[in-house]
């Protein structure tokens, strides 16, 4: 309780220090059209190296075709379009660079663009303090192809990150992805087509919400991989979102952890602890409405905890679920729980004989609290393994109640100066 | 009136004046805007072959990075009567005021690699007093001056090669934001090249062949360095007395680490590279890849020891594919030789 009010009362401090140092930038605000008439690849990417700190970069309507990444990584920068629909940066041509646009630097604001056809991420925003991406899409207009770029918006190894109104298609690997990264928004956005839709990755602090997931091949995830600088993913809320109807198969490069999601996945839970995922409507997923499940590889990093962890699900609507799963769910969930597969599994991984027997400690538990008739199934798959003759899946709901510590909403400093 | 014009273009320009003659303009390096021209720093005596100026250094590193086969030229410079203190493992410390200067070249024919060469751009990273900088200026047609390009550029440049084959590619003139790209460490712009064990190997000065960083001692240029057979140094790629592994993990080092490590852009991946990596998971053995999307090529393990065709690694540098290929920048072509080296290590892997 206390350190969840501590870590609160620090994001707000951080906030203030952050606008303090935004106001007297803005204050000393400087504008940079763009002439959309002459060599705009030249003309942008020189002001995005030779703008000063506090300027806005101001980019018209019209479509740019580019052939080489574009990047930033001077602080305290807004780039303003006309529009997701008017003002359309095309990388169809794009032969250097992993990325449309890369942001190295600290308080940069990106609005009303559109990022087409990259052949490898959209944007991503690597070790940076505070950045949004508003009203923007990223989009492969081509539609799901192997061939796509991974990632629409990547924000990675970064602080204070603001989604916000996107619109993400067609990414081979997730349309929004937020790695490593701290103190998260994730609000108001469209994912469609993509392999996973929204994706938070080894983060902590994540608000997830009112966003719409459709037509994935997996809606939401929230997962945690072994092997990396940041791991341990914690303190997350999905709420009030729509994960419906996702439908596409599974289109990602083999190798890669979404490439194991099943087609019709809702909203899946790897690993990662107090994660909180309620008022959120799921249906026509045809694997899973809500999965929760530990990193099912193996993995040789000692520091890593591959199961979830205090997790409460409680206040959703499910819809049409599980008629036709694929992957995993087909190959492990299928066979123990029959057709329709339920709302809400868990795979029940547990670490130890203890855990399998009595359930996990106080503290590291799944909670469970929804309407009557809501489906449910623990597959106990380490007390399968133990006790291999006492086959069974719990389905009785009511051995889940309970439910863990509510965290105050993330506050970010850009959300407060707006 | 000559010298009034002189003061007005200087004026007007800010930093665009020519000086033929005289020390490198220490000022001029230290201004916030880059000259508009190469030869306003005065680096060079003859700019066109290269002769550097009084205080520049010439130097090479024991195994380069791959740029598209280019010849590369490099110099060091440090304000009179400054110096860099030794790193047994990273870049030196370098004082404000440092430039070190990278010129990229091709011969028209690499069967003749001193004839008829062709430079393309002059990279400065220049110590200010607020970090490193960097600047890329590409030659004129006439070969006798480079202009600042700062949005970066492509052209076109072709060569014969060793076979007699020729070779035509768009080389890539890097922006600043694109050299800071690989030149970050700790979240900071720094040098790569300059370390222990690149720079510890002979070099054919003007006075005779000497080790690099015995004549960086003696020359003034280096502090601290312990004694030269305590210092580190890694084999050529092509060194086949070396072993394979260190050749291999050399090659990876100057090509990779610089982002491939915990301190480097690349630390998302939790793949490291650097020479001294001694955690084989994080070298790339049998280590699941992290947000590669089709970078992966549908395989599932960095390295797979004994199986080259089955590691990440190999597929990525066999790529020019700017969503699979790595490194993300810096080529155009695939090195042949460095991914059979590559391909040879991890043949022999167990």
């Amino acid at each position: 309780m206390n350190n969840i009010f501590k870590v609160a009362a620090f994001g707000l401090a951080l906030g203030l220090v952050s606008i303090s140092f935004v106001i007297p930038a803005k204050a000393a605000s400087n504008i940079l059209a763009i002439d959309g008439s002459g060599d705009v690849q030249e003309a942008l990417q020189e002001a995005l190296i030779l703008a000063e700190p506090g300027s806005t970069i101001l980019i018209p309507e019209g479509t740019f075709h580019f052939t080489g990444a574009l990047s930033l990584d001077v602080p305290n920068i807004s780039i303003k379009g006309a529009g997701m629909d008017k003002t359309i940066l095309s990388f169809a041509g794009q032969t250097t660079g992993s990325e449309g646009l890369l942001v190295t630097s600290d308080n940069v604001w990106i609005e009303g663009l559109a990022i087409e056809d990259t052949p490898g991420d959209g944007i991503k925003a690597k070790g940076v303090d505070t950045i949004s991406f508003v009203n923007m899409r990223i989009e492969w207009t081509r539609g799901p192809h192997a061939e796509n770029g991974a990632y629409g918006i990547y924000p990675v190894e970064s602080k204070h990150v603001l989604i916000d109104g996107a619109v993400v298609k067609g990414a081979s690997d997730a349309g929004i992805y937020v790695g490593q990264s701290q103190q998260i928004i994730v609000r108001n956005s469209r994912a469609e087509q993509n392999v996973a839709g929204i994706e938070i990755e080894n983060s902590y602090y994540a608000d997830v919400h009112n966003n719409i997931a459709t037509h994935n091949t997996g809606g939401i995830l929230i997962f945690d991989l072994p092997n990396l600088p940041q791991m341990g993913g914690h303190s997350i809320r999905v709420f009030n979102n729509k994960s419906v109807s996702n439908d596409e198969p599974n289109f990602a490069p083999p190798g890669n952890i979404v490439g194991t999601v099943p087609m019709g996945t809702g909203i899946m839970v790897m690993s990662n602890r107090d994660v909180e995922v309620f008022g959120n409507e799921m249906a026509e997923n045809a694997s899973a409405n809500m999965l929760i499940v530990a990193y099912p590889r193996d993995y040789n990093d000692p520091n890593f905890n591959p199961l979830p962890q205090n997790i409460y699900v409680h206040d959703n609507i499910y819809g049409r679920g599980g008629w036709a799963p694929d992957k995993d769910a087909k190959a492990f969930i299928e066979p123990k729980t029959g057709l329709p597969i339920p709302d809400i599994v868990w795979d029940g991984a547990v670490d130890g004989f203890w855990s399998a027997l009595l359930g996990p400690d106080e503290g590291d538990r799944i909670h469970i609290k929804e309407k009557e008739g809501t489906t449910f199934a623990n597959l106990e798959f380490v007390w399968d393994m133990i006790v291999p003759w006492d086959a069974g899946i719990d389905r009785d709901i009511s051995n889940y109640s309970g439910s863990i510590e509510q965290r105050a909403p993330i506050m970010l400093p850009q959300d407060a100066i707006k | 009136m000559l010298r009034l014009m002189l003061v007005l273009t200087f004026a007007l320009l800010g930093a665009s004046v020519s000086v033929a003659q005289g020390p490198v303009n220490d000022a001029l390096l230290m201004h916030k805007r880059p000259a508009k021209l190469l030869s306003a720093y005065n680096l060079f005596s003859d700019p066109s072959v290269q002769i550097p100026n009084e205080g520049l250094h010439p130097f090479d590193l024991q195994q380069p990075l791959f740029t598209d086969y280019a010849q590369k030229y490099r110099f060091v410079y440090m304000p009179e009567g400054s110096k860099a203190s030794y790193d047994e493992k990273e870049a030196f410390n370098f004082p404000v005021g440092t430039v070190l200067v990278k010129t990229f070249a091709y011969p028209a024919d690499f069967r003749k690699p001193t004839k008829n060469i062709q430079l393309v751009e002059t990279r400065l990273l220049i110590h200010q007093k607020e970090g490193w900088n960097a600047w890329a200026y590409v030659w004129n047609e006439e070969q006798t001056d480079a202009n600042l390009k700062v949005a970066g550029k492509t052209l076109p440049v072709s060569w014969v090669d060793e076979t007699g084959a020729v070779r035509s590619i768009q080389y890539v003139v890097p922006n600043k934001n694109q050299c800071k790209g690989c030149h970050t460490y700790k979240k900071a712009f720094s040098p790569i090249g300059p370390k222990a064990r690149n720079l510890n190997k002979n070099f054919p000065y003007t006075g005779g062949v000497q080790n690099q960083l015995d004549y960086w001692v003696h020359t003034g240029l280096l502090d601290g360095v312990p004694t030269i057979k305590k210092a580190p140094s890694i084999p050529k790629m092509d060194d086949v007395s070396a072993p394979i592994a260190d050749r291999a993990r050399a090659y990876l080092d100057i090509n990779c680490a610089h982002c491939h490590r915990l301190e480097g852009p690349a630390s998302t991946s939790g793949l490291f590279l650097t020479y001294g990596e001694t955690n084989k998971t994080t070298w790339g053995y049998m280590k699941r890849p992290v947000a590669a999307g089709r970078g992966s090529g549908g395989l599932a393990y960095d390295i797979v020891p004994g199986d080259p065709d089955q590691s990440i690694l190999i597929f990525r540098l066999d790529s020019i594919d700017p969503g699979i290929m790595m490194p993300e920048l810096g080529r155009t072509l695939i090195h042949d030789e460095g991914v059979e080296l590559l391909k040879e290590w991890i043949r022999q892997l167990e």
